[in-house]
């Protein structure tokens, strides 16, 4: 299966690399962002989607700091 | 291409016409596509120097410790205890201006490359980097803080560090910026390793990162063109650095070296494995086989002329003996590091391509390598100024204190620190002098002993005065390898330049090659290696003329290299060195929106090789506490600057008639140490107090000076 | 005694750590796919940047090989130093709390700071004095330590903070200034400042030397009670 999996950092912790783009975005004329955060995308092809999780938990994210959510785009 | 005839292909290629008629008489045939992308690189200003050769030839390249000098991927010295000191300066301005942060890194990776293909264990980056004005161009800015983060993410990365380097801020690199970077390894003298392939029946290996379209035709594209609209659409071939796959093809190839398995090694640059197999085949008078069906790709459906011209990052080529090769790739399995034979030593003087055994380009190495025509450039001094005046910065009203600060908080004169601290300096832990410690970066070495490096090179007196401002560029480097106690052993040089087709940069070249060529002669040092960055020219005109040096000297004693900042309090300053300056070209006239034209004060050689040998040995001897050349911003800043490193003040009278912020790089230091001990010198002041007063000038404390200096470069990065 | 340095692909620091823990021991390098700890009496993880940093830096050398042994070798009360990114590796592979993020200023920093001591005792600091100022130079992108508010009160409690940065220093953002903590048993230390850089007068300080001491002394110390 084709899967994507989103890592963003965690509600409340310090995001400066989200704060330097809402910085930014203002200086270039685009108003009224804000709440920007950036994180990682991982695409991968999985045989088993179960495993999926544990692969987060285990090196994709850390559950510390970081965020995920597992998005499925069917067969890959 | 098919849909082109051949002759309008060669011109897309950036050959001419004249140029392609002579490779169909050397071949006695039209050459295939395969051919012609190698040729066209081959060939390309970037790899055949063929307006810059002839005028090398000027330059003094042999001395009593030099090991291996211009030809091979880097030159190198003997520095003493069995060891020598490989180096090598080199350009990255055409990429680093399209994409800052991969042009600068890929810059850094290269050099590297060159320096570990002789042998040598990088120890040492410095850069020379040039931009546009960075208060009033957003574009000078980014491309600034793009390109340090570049060099620091791939030297930081792998674990190499940055020692040194220079900026210049200058309205005429606002469109070509110039990143130069050098780069310095050390290994035990007989483990250079030179490039030349042997042995027919040894096979060739390919080492390191797959293969893939960065950067095809890249040198051709971007390094021999000048740069107009639509560089946008040129970022498909730039190359993407990765410094951990160099790292570990770096830790392979030293291994591999010091376990004896290779017959010579041959780092990947410009036009990629059509310029190592040339160069390999061309030095050791053999012929090479290459079959790009073994090349490992990243990228499906590659093309056979494709493979041949990628510039894919983090490879070298090797030959190898046949029964070696299985030891040389348990080596690189270790190392995480693909290793793949794809040819061998042949026979006779054709490098041959072949797609699946199938030859697809048969080509006399001689042509690759040896028969690009080399261009007479047609020189003329110009006949009115080539560079605007800079915008005045001063009124004109200004006081000797206000003057000061203006020029301590210069783009060009203030701290380096927001730069230096993003680059690791101390990693191998054999830094005894950092960034802004002193006049030169100082590595110890086993036994007590000591390397200096410094590079040096002021465009605007060169534009100035072409011939007397590159050899000020060797005086100046020299000067400051005297500063911590070193004797120069060897030079390498960059030379920046717009369009030698054009006569009035065409005698800038001209002039700058003769002057760097008599200042090396007058001081000793030979010139172990280079490189060339033409074209470097927008719409307005050319960069100022931008010869870059870097000096390699030793020391014996690492415990005594010296400090640029005041020491102690009661020291007596003295000014050393023949020092008649003047404003032509300085900083001050720059500020005052002078435009840079005019003769440089002249040099006296044998007073300023005294100068030099005198605080050298002041400083081997621990006679001088400290000693800082006095360049940019004249003695004044040079005060300021001494003040400002050792955390104290100062009390001096300037000999009659000097100026205080006129400049004579080179030629002249400040010193300071025990009265009694500088009793030979110009004495002309003592160390104390919290601030430089200069009698009948001005008096400024320390602490404002050094708000000054500190702030700039802070606030645009 | 003897202490083992890992070397991953991407270690920088190796050589350096190897050279300072010389000068109070002996020292060999450990190769990342070897299990074996080659009987050392201490390992320390250097630094550099470790599989290139890629993923979150430390997280892929954790699972090498070499990092299984130097678990158990920590589990069993082995003294384990990891600076820099052998922080970053030690937080990830969860042998100490918390995690480090990318400074504030979102770039690499280069500084010769100042270290407050904050408890001058146990196994890394024993051989400081209390409070005293330790001149290490820092060098990284990745070093804000972090770990929720009611871990650091924790940390705080238990006396695991063992270096803060000295008021002024903070190069980057860590929270409560921790420069470098142990874990609960107090045989596990990391740190962001690079003590194998500040072993030698001719290049900076020698206040790093204290770290590696402090490990020597404890090592013989429990030599001698046996």
């Amino acid at each position: 299966m084709r899967a994507r999996v989103l890592v963003r950092p965690k509600a409340g912790i310090l995001d400066p690399q989200g704060q330097a783009v809402e910085r930014a975005l203002p200086a270039l004329g685009f108003t009224g962002v804000s709440n920007v955060h950036v994180g990682r995308l991982i695409e991968l092809d999985v045989e088993d989607p179960a495993q999926l999780p544990q692969m987060c938990e285990a090196l994709l994210a850390n559950p510390l700091i970081e965020d995920y959510e597992i998005v499925a785009d069917g067969p890959s | 291409m098919t849909a082109f005839s051949p002759s309008r292909k060669h011109r897309a290629l950036g050959l001419t016409d004249s140029e392609y008629e002579l490779i169909v008489e050397l071949l006695g045939r039209e050459p295939n596509d395969v051919e012609l992308a190698m040729l066209s690189l081959m060939w390309s200003e970037h790899c055949a120097y063929k307006h810059s050769r002839k005028l090398l030839r000027r330059l003094p390249t042999t001395g009593p410790h030099v090991l291996l000098g211009p030809g091979e991927n880097a030159g190198a010295v003997d520095v003493g205890g069995g060891l020598a000191v490989a180096f090598k300066v080199e350009s990255h301005n055409h990429p680093s201006a399209v994409e800052p942060f991969q042009g600068a890194a890929t810059g850094v990776g290269g050099i590297l490359r060159d320096v570990f293909a002789v042998g040598a264990r990088p120890i040492a980056v410095l850069d020379s980097l040039r931009f546009g004005e960075p208060i009033t161009s957003d574009r000078s800015r980014y491309l600034l803080e793009r390109a340090v983060a570049g060099i620091g993410h791939y030297g930081n990365s792998i674990g190499v560090p940055t020692v040194g380097g220079e900026i210049y801020f200058e309205q005429s690199y606002e469109q070509n910026c110039l990143i130069n970077a050098m780069c310095l390894g050390l290994a035990p003298r007989e483990r250079l390793i030179r490039s030349a392939a042997a042995g027919p029946g040894n096979v060739v290996v390919l080492l390191g990162a797959l293969t893939g379209r960065d950067g095809i035709g890249g040198a051709s594209v971007l390094a021999s063109a000048e740069l107009g609209d639509g560089d946008e659409a040129k970022r498909p071939s730039v190359q993407i650095g990765d410094p951990f796959s160099e790292k570990k093809l770096m830790e392979c190839c030293l291994e591999l070296l010091d376990r004896d398995l290779l017959v010579s090694l041959q780092d990947l640059g410009a036009a990629g494995l059509t310029s190592a197999a040339s160069e390999m085949a061309s030095k050791g008078g053999v012929g090479l086989d290459i079959d790009v069906s073994g090349v490992p790709l990243r990228e499906p459906g590659m093309e056979p002329f494709e493979i041949m011209v990628s510039e894919s990052q983090e490879r070298m080529l090797c030959v190898v003996e046949p029964e070696r090769v299985g030891d040389v790739v348990e080596v690189c399995g270790r190392w995480e590091t693909l290793a793949t034979q794809i040819g061998s030593v042949i026979d006779g003087e054709l490098v041959r391509v072949l797609d699946n055994g199938s030859a697809v380009a048969e080509l006399p190495v001689s042509v690759l390598v040896d028969d690009c025509p080399l261009y007479d450039i047609a020189p003329e001094p110009p006949a009115k100024p080539v560079y605007a005046s800079p915008p005045a910065a001063l009124a004109g009203t200004e006081s000797p204190a206000e003057l000061l600060l203006a020029l301590l908080s210069s783009p060009n004169i203030c701290s380096r620190r927001p730069v230096f601290e993003q680059y690791d300096p101390v990693v191998q832990s054999r830094t005894v002098r950092r960034p802004q410690e002193a006049d030169a970066a100082v590595l110890q070495l086993p036994g007590g002993s000591a390397i200096a490096v410094s590079i040096d090179g002021n465009g605007r007196r060169v534009a100035c005065d072409p011939r007397a401002g590159a050899a000020e560029a060797v005086y100046e480097c020299a000067a400051n390898l005297a500063c911590v106690g070193a004797e120069p052993l060897g030079l390498t040089n960059c030379l920046n330049f717009g369009n030698p087709e054009k006569p009035h940069v065409a005698w800038q070249l001209t002039e700058a090659v003769e002057g760097l060529a008599r200042a090396c002669e007058e001081l000793g040092i030979p010139i172990v290696g280079g490189n060339v960055s033409l074209y470097n020219e927008a719409p307005n005109g050319p960069i100022f003329p931008t010869p870059v040096v870097g000096i390699v000297g030793s020391l014996p004693d690492a415990a005594r290299a010296g400090r640029s900042g005041f020491a102690s309090s009661g020291d007596a300053i003295a000014l050393v060195g023949p020092f008649e300056p003047s404003l032509t070209g300085s900083e001050l006239a720059k500020l005052r929106g002078v435009s840079p034209t005019g003769p440089l004060p002249a040099i006296d050689p044998t007073a300023v090789r005294a100068a030099h040998d005198a605080v050298r040995e002041g400083i081997r001897t621990a006679v001088f506490h400290s000693a800082h050349d006095i360049s940019e911003g004249g003695v004044a800043v040079a005060l300021a600057e001494c003040c400002i490193a050792g955390g104290v003040g100062a009390t001096v009278q300037l000999p009659e008639g000097i100026d205080p912020f006129a400049e004579a790089p080179g030629r002249a230091f400040v010193v300071s140490g025990p009265p009694s001990a500088l009793a030979g010198f110009t004495v002309i002041g003592e160390v104390g107090g919290d601030a430089l007063e200069i009698a009948g000038q001005l008096k400024l404390a320390v602490s404002a000076m050094r708000e000054g200096y500190d702030g700039v470069l802070a606030e645009v990065l | 005694m003897k202490f083992g340095v890992v070397r991953f692909p991407g270690s920088c620091d190796d050589v350096d750590a190897l050279r300072a823990a010389e000068l109070v021991g002996e020292a060999e390098l450990l190769w990342h796919a070897d299990r074996d700890l080659h009987g050392v009496d201490a390992v320390i993880v250097p630094g550099g940047f470790s599989y290139g940093d890629y993923l979150r830096a430390g997280a892929i050398a954790r699972f090498a090989p070499v990092m299984e042994s130097v678990a158990e070798f920590a589990r069993e009360g082995g003294l384990v130093l990891g600076i820099c990114n052998g922080f970053q590796v030690l937080c990830e592979a969860r042998l100490l709390p918390g995690a480090l993020l990318p400074n504030v200023s979102l770039r690499f920093v280069f500084r010769q700071v100042e270290l407050a001591v904050a408890r001058a005792e146990g196994p890394f600091t024993g051989a400081c004095e209390p409070g005293e100022r330790l001149s290490i130079p820092v060098k990284h992108t990745t070093g804000r330590f972090y770990a929720p508010d009611d871990q650091l009160d924790a940390l705080d409690a238990s006396g695991q903070v063992l270096l803060r940065y000295a008021p002024g220093h903070n190069p980057n953002g860590s929270l409560r200034d921790i420069a470098g903590i142990c874990n609960e048993q107090g045989n596990v230390l990391g740190l962001m400042p690079h003590p194998e850089h500040a072993v030698d007068p001719l290049t900076g300080s020698i206040d790093g030397l204290k770290i590696f001491a402090s490990m020597r002394v404890h090592l013989d110390d429990r030599v001698l009670a046996f």
